[in-house]
């Protein structure tokens, strides 16, 4: 069901604290969808999740799932299923209790729990592990088992707090296409939090960027690479050049792959500015480069191998530097 | 007197590097060392004490025991722990909770007092009582009139070995709890449990390797206490006298097989709780249902008087 979020605001410790953690945070997660809370740390983006989950307690604002507010609802009674980033699966219990936990403090009669548990454990590729403990899963495992024990009420919103931040970078992508696989199954109305850009652009369907308790901006993924609304948009997500008036005023932002190198003149170089390149990190199959214009200011670029190969560029040499796609901020996308 | 012997617990560390070992005859004179300084003040201790009860013989020393003095000064002790035990039991999974689940003011403040008792001389922990119930003290004389007798009597003794063995199971809970953090917990939560139901099936479960270790070692110090229940026995034979009391009595008596053999007793309880405790970690350790238990802060072993009996 679509969960919107309204003006939601806390503040952690006293009362009068003006520094909230969380500072009128309105958006809407989409009904069946993947929405990413993203940002960085401090952002307050675990705490808006655990506030939807009912682990927290807004000081203001609402929270509606379908047409039912459950700001004041205890979280037994919301019907969210929460993962939580180190999974908290019951240690002393094995893999077939703790998919069974939630159905069995609801008294649900034992054949249709065993039934559930078998069918869970099937979606989630773990058939016979059941009697297997915790401690005895790899790192993918339990957080697939997480998933399944939360999924065993049939919740109408699952919450899944940094669900990847715990696994090695292999396991990681392995088990982001997999959940997006496993969503396109299941369609729950799903929200997911993360710092990592690239795992909120490859999952999700809707983005809803944080910074300092606030919300930058909110979008499909395409919408907030395409078009940010500020020069936090746009580093955060893909990293991005700020160009910068005469005056030091900001106006416009480049993608790191959006910007050419010359070494020797070419048709347009009377238009370009000459830029130093002060190191170079070869990363695969493509290079970065870091650059220092005329006026001081920093500039990334990144290129093909083979593209660097071609230049025959080093550091130290000076170079032109044609920015092929600028591309002014959507300032009536900022919020 | 009271034995406060740093542990280490938890699993055990590799071997050290090569790197970062020292010339073997430095390696074989710290053993030495090591090795005389243990036998000095832990073993033969405790083979003069087992030494001197068989001394004249196996039926002096079952005479000794049977005497019905020492019998009576088991009883006390055994009823003594049997009270002691379960209320701490029962207050200390309460204050381990309440510290471990919850910030609020003064919990720091709260932290520290739960460790009074093992801060204060024992026998300042007697005397707190004394000053409380006693014919002069605060209560004593409304006590009086009501005919209830504390100091001198078999409560006093109760209450001050409840003061001394209070931060045991405390402390030993709460290291677990805070090790384990209130994530079950709130999974649990979600998944739509009750309070009691997460009590009696995510929290307790998750605990009890670290109740029954603090169970073990508060009962050890409950029947080994000496000094605050010498401030309010009272010494009266076969009516307030502990066993540590009674090896002392029987000792400035010269009735040394008495003490020993009463000593060799309590030595043996020492030495059957450490048995246990290192059974319990082991067991913790292997059982894939539960972590191992974090280095507990203090393990407080029984001590005994006289012959200051401390194994670790």
């Amino acid at each position: 069901m679509t969960v919107t979020v309204s003006n939601l605001i806390k503040r952690f410790g006293h009362k009068n604290n003006l520094n909230a953690a969380v500072n009128d945070v309105s958006f809407v997660a989409p009904e069946g969808k993947v929405t990413t809370l993203l940002g960085p740390s401090g952002s307050g983006k675990t705490t808006v999740l655990r506030m939807i989950g009912g682990l927290e307690v807004p000081n203001g604002g609402s929270i509606t799932v379908g047409d039912r507010d459950i700001t004041k609802i205890p979280v037994r009674e919301r019907g969210v299923g929460f993962v939580f980033q180190n999974y908290a699966l019951f240690r002393h219990m094995t893999v077939a209790d703790n998919v069974a936990f939630g159905l069995s403090v609801r008294k649900a009669p034992k054949e249709e729990t065993r039934a559930k548990v078998a069918e869970l454990l099937g979606l989630v590729q773990l058939s016979g592990y059941g009697h297997r403990f915790p401690g005895q899963l790899s790192g993918g495992q339990r957080q697939r088992i997480a998933l399944a024990r939360a999924l065993a009420t049939k919740p109408s919103v699952l919450l899944l707090d940094e669900p990847f931040g715990a696994l090695d970078a292999r396991v990681r992508v392995e088990l982001r296409e997999w959940l997006r696989e496993f969503h396109e199954k299941t369609h729950v109305t799903t929200l997911l939090v993360t710092h990592d850009q690239e795992e909120a652009l490859e999952l999700s369907d809707h983005v809803v960027l944080l910074n300092e308790g606030k919300v930058a901006q909110a979008g499909s993924p395409h919408d907030l690479y395409d078009h940010p609304a500020s020069p936090f948009v746009a580093s955060f997500l893909g990293g991005a050049n700020v160009l910068r008036t005469n005056d030091g005023e900001v106006h416009a932002y480049v993608r790191p792959h959006d910007v050419r190198l010359y070494k020797t003149p070419v048709p347009s170089s009377d238009q370009l500015e000459m830029g130093r390149v002060e190191r170079l990190i070869r990363v695969g199959g493509y290079v970065k480069l870091l650059l220092t214009m005329p006026n001081g200011d920093p500039m990334s670029v990144q290129m093909t191998k083979q593209e660097f190969d071609l230049r025959g560029i080093e550091r130290g040499d000076k170079v032109l530097v044609d920015v092929d796609d600028m591309k002014p901020f959507s300032r009536d996308y900022q919020i | 007197m009271s034995g406060i012997v740093g542990h280490l617990g938890g699993p055990a560390q590799g071997p050290r590097g090569e790197a970062t070992n020292e010339a073997p005859w430095v390696r074989f004179l710290l053993i030495a060392v090591a090795l005389a300084f243990l036998g000095l003040v832990l073993v033969l201790p405790l083979a003069v004490v087992f030494g001197s009860a068989f001394a004249k013989g196996l039926g002096p020393f079952f005479e000794a025991l049977s005497d019905s003095y020492t019998f009576s000064a088991i009883k006390l002790t055994l009823l003594v722990a049997a009270v002691a035990v379960p209320t701490n039991l029962v207050f200390g999974l309460g204050a381990a909770w309440l510290l471990a689940k919850y910030k609020f003011w003064g919990r720091s403040v709260l932290i520290t007092l739960i460790d009074l008792p093992f801060s204060v001389s024992p026998v300042i922990s007697g005397l707190i009582f004394v000053l409380l119930f006693g014919a002069h003290g605060w209560f004593g004389p409304a006590l009086a009139a009501q005919d209830i007798k504390v100091i001198f009597a078999v409560p006093g003794i109760v209450l001050a070995t409840c003061f001394i063995t209070f931060p045991i199971v405390a402390r030993e809970v709460l290291a677990v709890m805070e090790a384990q953090g209130s994530d079950e917990e709130e999974a649990a939560l979600t998944l739509g449990a009750s309070g009691w139901q997460i009590l009696t099936r995510i929290t307790l479960p998750n605990i009890k390797w670290g109740v029954l270790y603090g169970v073990i070692l508060c009962n050890a110090r409950a029947m080994g206490e000496f000094g605050a229940v010498s401030v309010v026995s009272g010494h009266i034979r076969g009516e307030t006298n502990t066993m540590p009391l009674h090896v002392e009595i029987l000792y400035n008596e010269y009735n040394f097989v008495g003490a020993f053999a009463v000593s060799s007793l309590l030595a043996l309880l020492a030495l059957f709780t450490l048995l246990l405790k290192k059974g319990l970690e082991l067991l913790s350790q292997r059982a894939p249902k539960s972590e191992p238990l974090p280095t507990p802060v203090e393990t407080i072993v029984a001590e005994t008087p006289v012959t200051q009996v401390i194994t670790s």
